[in-house]
């Protein structure tokens, strides 16, 4: 399998990662170099493995459906680049 | 005469309690350290007024009577951690200016236990490097040198501040976290010790995450004594943390017994690399011998697919790397990058993200999103998945044959100089993980001890892997090979 920069913008744009341009052909090459070193993993015989969901055998909890924390507004917009009258804020989203 | 900064966690300790000092002069003298060892670039946020005051609290529940082990102790943490009101960044720019309303349940459980903060240690951004190169702070330093050549060396990352201050005496210990070596990698560059517990040990609520079912915290320290000491206060379950284990805590420090007669150590095949440097190979025979000598049995193992577990880790590492940082976005906290008119939200999260995240996070990031897409996510995600079963059952099969640790080196190599590898491709980078990585795929506990020096001088470590929530056995077993290696080096103070 081989990343072309058509490939690779499409990541880039998946990712929600700007890429210019003319810095496509290296990081598809880089892609490769990684990616090359993953196919190794086409090697073992995974017939009959279940892949692997938690690697300790363990149930997770539970807990019963309260209230624990909230009305922390203000706690929670304290970090926004943009927040106004409790909202956080952002460029128009819908035309 | 030892300064105090230069304790370790269990002389200070005792220290404390024995009324010999106290915990405001602990922390000045790490403080004092802490301001000479600028060349370091170790602590990235220093907490001074929040380190004296914790000191003086402490200072007062030792008089009261109420002395915790780790109660008046000055330690860093790593910036991984959110720390309540303080910088907390994960070496990042995204991050920029983010002050958490909130403590992570490790660093809260190290300050009810007394300790007391000096400040948020350098790592690499978001965890995701082995050299503390890829950081928004720029590289923090190894106190060793190469005998007398002053080229900078590497700490080792993730954890490279961790390590370089605890090896330089600025802190008495420091925390970590490893999602494939990070905390181990560093503490065998830099000679001092570093535990990665079993997975679900310690609690992750508050760390910021890289990889979920590969993350760990641990502590970095100078003595595997002080590791028991400090993990205890670290770990505990978590209602917080959904895969955090609700099973008692041992009394570490108890275990350590110095006795490892009659137990079995394995020694894998796999292990044994091209190339590995003829220091390392000889490090590891001294370590089967030091076991030998203290009545353990050595015994031939195999792990048959240690080979694959560095491929699986590039694709599971990426893939929930990709998801955990889906949410720096820059709308909830850190950087937004300033948009042009006529800019939509699609063009806010671009811009952001590219802006906000270094080389090495993009690269990842986007690996992640490549083998989770649609059309891939088997070929590569389910794959990978499914042979960390198989590099988990490898360890099963031999614990069930009655191995209780397996002694492997810690690193492929003595610590690097900085920039020695930017030209080379991110996989080169990738394999100072070959030998801690299996441990993190199978959610082991694993060590790092420092073993000795090689010919130039830099300390090297051996590892020893244990069974799942065997920590006490494990760091028992570590407390012997500590001893008899009789490590006792330090750097030469430079900076």
């Amino acid at each position: 399998m081989s990343i072309d920069e058509t490939t690779a913008a499409r990541v880039a744009k998946l990712a929600r990662i700007k890429v210019e341009p003319e810095a496509l052909p290296a990081l598809a090459g880089e892609f490769n170099t990684i990616l090359g070193f993953i196919e190794q993993l086409n090697e073992v015989d995974i017939d009959g493995v279940a892949p692997m969901t938690s690697v300790t055998p363990q149930r997770l909890k539970r807990r019963a459906d309260e209230v624990r924390e909230g009305d922390q507004q203000a706690k929670i917009l304290s970090n926004a680049p943009d927040a106004r009258e409790g909202f956080f804020a952002v460029p128009k989203v819908v035309e | 005469m030892t300064r105090l900064n230069e304790l370790g966690l269990s002389a200070a300790r005792d220290a404390l309690r024995a009324g010999e000092t106290t915990s405001k002069d602990l922390t000045e003298a790490c403080l004092t350290a802490i301001e000479a060892a600028g060349a370091l670039n170790a602590f990235v946020h220093q907490t001074p007024d929040l380190a004296l005051a914790r000191a003086a609290a402490a200072d007062d529940r030792i008089a009261q009577g109420d002395a915790p082990a780790m109660c008046g102790l000055p330690i860093g943490i790593k910036d991984l951690f959110c720390t309540k009101g303080v910088p907390s960044q994960a070496g990042s720019r995204i991050l920029e200016g983010f002050l958490p309303e909130y403590e992570s349940t490790v660093s809260q459980n190290l300050a009810d236990a007394g300790a007391v903060m000096l400040g948020k240690l350098n790592m690499d951004e978001f965890a995701m490097g082995s050299s503390n190169e890829t950081s928004v702070y720029g590289n923090a330093v190894n106190p060793w040198r190469r005998g007398n050549d002053d080229t900078a060396l590497t700490p080792g990352g993730s954890s490279g501040g961790s390590a370089s201050a605890v090896a330089a005496d600025l802190c008495l210990a420091a925390t970590g976290t490893d999602t494939g070596g990070s905390i181990r990698q560093p503490a065998a560059f830099t000679g001092t010790v570093g535990i990665k517990p079993t997975y679900g040990r310690c609690s992750r609520w508050g760390i910021v995450a890289f990889a979920s079912s590969l993350d760990q915290a641990g502590p970095m320290t100078k003595s595997v004594r002080d590791a028991a000491i400090m993990l205890e206060a670290m770990c505990g379950h978590d209602a917080k943390d959904s895969t955090s284990a609700d099973i008692p805590v041992p009394d570490f420090e108890a275990a350590l017994t110095g006795d490892i007669r009659g137990k079995k150590i394995g020694i894998p095949k796999e292990y044994r690399m091209d190339g590995m440097p003829d220091a390392i190979e000889a490090l590891w025979q001294d370590g089967i011998a030091m076991m030998k000598d203290a009545g353990a049995s050595i015994v031939d193992i195999s792990l048959p697919h240690t080979k694959y577990a560095l491929p699986a880790y590039y694709v599971i590492a990426p893939a929930e790397a990709s998801s955990n940082l889906a949410r720096y976005d820059g709308v909830r906290y850190g950087h937004r990058a300033k948009l042009d008119q006529g800019d939509g939200i699609t063009e806010m999260y671009e811009k952001t993200r590219a802006e906000g995240f270094g080389d090495e996070v993009k690269r990842r990031v986007m690996i992640g999103t490549y083998v989770l897409s649609a059309g891939f996510y088997d070929a590569y995600y389910n794959r990978a998945r499914r042979v960390r079963t198989l590099i988990k059952r490898d360890f099963e099969q031999v614990f069930a044959q009655g191995i209780d640790a397996i002694l492997t080196p810690a690193t492929p190599s003595a610590a690097f100089g900085l920039g020695e590898m930017t030209d080379a491709d991110p996989v080169a980078m990738y394999l100072n993980d070959v030998f801690t990585v299996t441990v993190n795929l199978a959610g082991l506990p694993g060590i790092a001890v420092p073993a000795g020096l090689d010919k130039q001088g830099l300390p090297l470590g051996l590892q020893l892997i244990g069974q799942p929530w065997a920590e006490a056995d494990l760091l028992n077993t570590a407390h012997v090979l500590e001893t008899a290696a009789g490590f006792v080096a330090k750097p030469a103070k430079w900076w």
